[in-house]
């Protein structure tokens, strides 16, 4: 599994230059489709994803409706051109599985009991991926979600931290996500200091676990500040333009 | 999964809170105590292994298949593991047949997830001639009867079938890989127990049964090793976790994880 790669040299440095602390470029961008109530856009490394959000609307089939909430929907879906070899577009159990946790995620945010007898959907579509497209998705979506003044508790923001070999690793990109010793997407809601999502795989020391974990949260954070930026620009400064933050090597 | 009455539903998660906040849990446990786990193999004889698990009310029977395979472009010298679960009509009044439910892809997964990535099965062994043909295990399993935590009851069915399988050996003639009558067990190398704490209210509950999963905010299953290590994890349900809980359930997980393999390995060995 690992080691047929050198996904760290001797110096710390990943393959794409980063540190082990580093995050990749992220670019996001509020507001981005005409018809859609909300959405949003991010790149964040090679992944490219659009979300978008609708709603809160009539629910069909009616005999789904929550009397008392809405219904949110969530649908994660990869393009057939976003990988390597073409993906059938048919919903694979890898997307129906990363739609249900997608959903658990922004679900808790969303103020569900404020719109009874409706639905909110959202859609999210991985235009391209490269590692870490779910936790990007989710980052995205919360922003839509906010686009669209659907009432939340907290943005939701997402970062995956991992393992190389046991170095403690954030922001996995897909070669090392596949070649690497373990991959911990984590969702937070920053301003509640709450976890709507977490999935581990690979194997981690207790003392690794808290770290990755840690780690994963405190880039949360990092990443939380671009979201308000990308969230100020779109409300009040004019024209959408694109929010680019570069991390400063440390 | 699980919820249907309401009314009957709110006012027992009254009680239950209550009951939680002095250390108690309807059915007399202990917030850390799993219920009764009952482990028998071989129960089905024309699988290479079989587990029936009972854990409280929840069965769940998992019979492992094995043949020769093609192997992944990606990994050509390495085995297959499939590890799938179908929760039955016949399980509960509320389970329908049909395409998989959400729920069942997400069990089947989560019980996947934590198989593989503890390499519990050394694939290297499962090799025969590389880019051509490797040695497939399939690990299907039935959920019989519901009673809440299906996740830890298919994962013990899933390890203890996997520990007492025997297949095969194969030798390869002429390019070509052949069986033999010899039957050998499978390269199994670690133990992973999965563990699924539910929170209620505030208070974290391991094993959650059906009344308990009716009524609980948050789920979280973490698998751990014979090293303590933790090798997966899934949150579940519509709501959070706070960060110290994490922790909490991890060391959680490790502890009664321990006693539930030294019970798989009593079983199994």
């Amino acid at each position: 599994m690992a080691g047929t790669k050198k996904l760290i040299d001797e110096n710390g440095i990943r393959l794409d230059g980063r540190k082990w602390n580093e995050l990749r470029p992220i670019k996001l961008q509020v507001g981005v489709m005409k018809n859609a109530d909300g959405s949003a856009y991010i790149e964040w490394g090679k992944n490219k994803i659009m979300a978008a959000v609708y709603g809160p609307k009539e629910v069909h089939p009616k005999h789904q409706v929550l009397p008392d909430r809405a219904l949110l929907r969530c649908r994660y879906h990869m393009a057939p051109f976003s990988v390597d070899e073409r993906k059938n577009p048919a919903p694979s159990r890898r997307e129906i599985e990363i739609s249900k946790v997608i959903r658990e995620a922004l679900v808790s945010a969303v103020i569900v009991e404020d719109y009874p007898r409706t639905a909110i959907e959202v859609w999210v579509e991985v235009l391209q991926s490269d590692g870490g497209s779910r936790v990007a998705g989710i980052t995205a979506a919360s922003l839509a979600l906010a686009d669209a003044g659907i009432n939340m508790r907290d943005l939701v923001v997402g970062c995956s931290c991992g393992l190389i070999g046991e170095q403690v690793v954030s922001d996995l990109d897909d070669t090392e996500d596949k070649e690497g010793n373990g991959d911990m997407p984590v969702a937070i809601m920053p301003n509640l200091g709450l976890v709507s999502l977490l999935q581990v795989d690979g194997v981690y020391t207790r003392e690794n676990f808290q770290k990755a974990f840690e780690l994963a949260i405190e880039k949360g954070k990092q990443i939380y500040q671009m979201q308000r930026e990308a969230l100020t620009t779109r409300f009040f400064g004019g024209e959408a333009q694109s929010t680019e933050v570069e991390e400063a090597a440390e | 999964m699980m919820k249907k009455n309401h009314v009957v539903e709110s006012i027992t998660k009254e009680r239950m809170v209550q009951l939680l906040a002095s250390g108690k849990r309807l059915d007399g446990r202990a917030l850390d105590q799993p219920r009764n786990l009952n482990i028998e193999t071989g129960v089905i004889p024309k699988a290479n292994g079989s587990a029936r698990v009972t854990l409280g009310n929840t069965l769940v029977l998992a019979g492992v298949k094995i043949a020769t395979g093609i192997p992944f472009p990606d990994t050509p010298d390495k085995g297959i593991l499939m590890v799938n679960a179908e929760i039955l009509p016949m399980s509960s009044p509320y389970a329908e047949a049909g395409p998989p439910s959400e729920d069942a892809i997400e069990l089947a997964r989560v019980t996947d997830r934590g198989i593989r990535e503890s390499e519990m099965v050394d694939m290297t062994k499962l090799g025969l001639i590389p880019g051509k043909s490797v040695i497939a295990v399939f690990v299907d399993c039935n959920i019989m009867n519901v009673d809440g935590n299906l996740f830890d009851a298919t994962s013990y069915a899933v390890v203890s079938a996997l520990r007492t399988a025997k297949m095969n050996r194969y030798v390869v003639k002429d390019d070509k890989a052949v069986a033999t009558d010899e039957l050998i067990p499978v390269p199994v190398e670690r133990t992973p127990v999965s563990v699924t704490i539910a929170r209620i209210g505030d208070k974290l509950v391991v094993d959650p049964n059906s009344e308990e999963e009716a009524s609980m905010d948050m789920r979280i299953t973490i698998t751990t090793d014979d090293d303590g290590n933790i090798c997966a994890s899934q949150k579940g349900e519509a709501s959070t976790i706070s960060a110290e809980q994490v922790l909490q359930a991890a060391d959680t997980s490790i502890s009664v994880g321990k006693a539930i393999r030294a019970k798989i390995l009593e079983a199994t060995s």
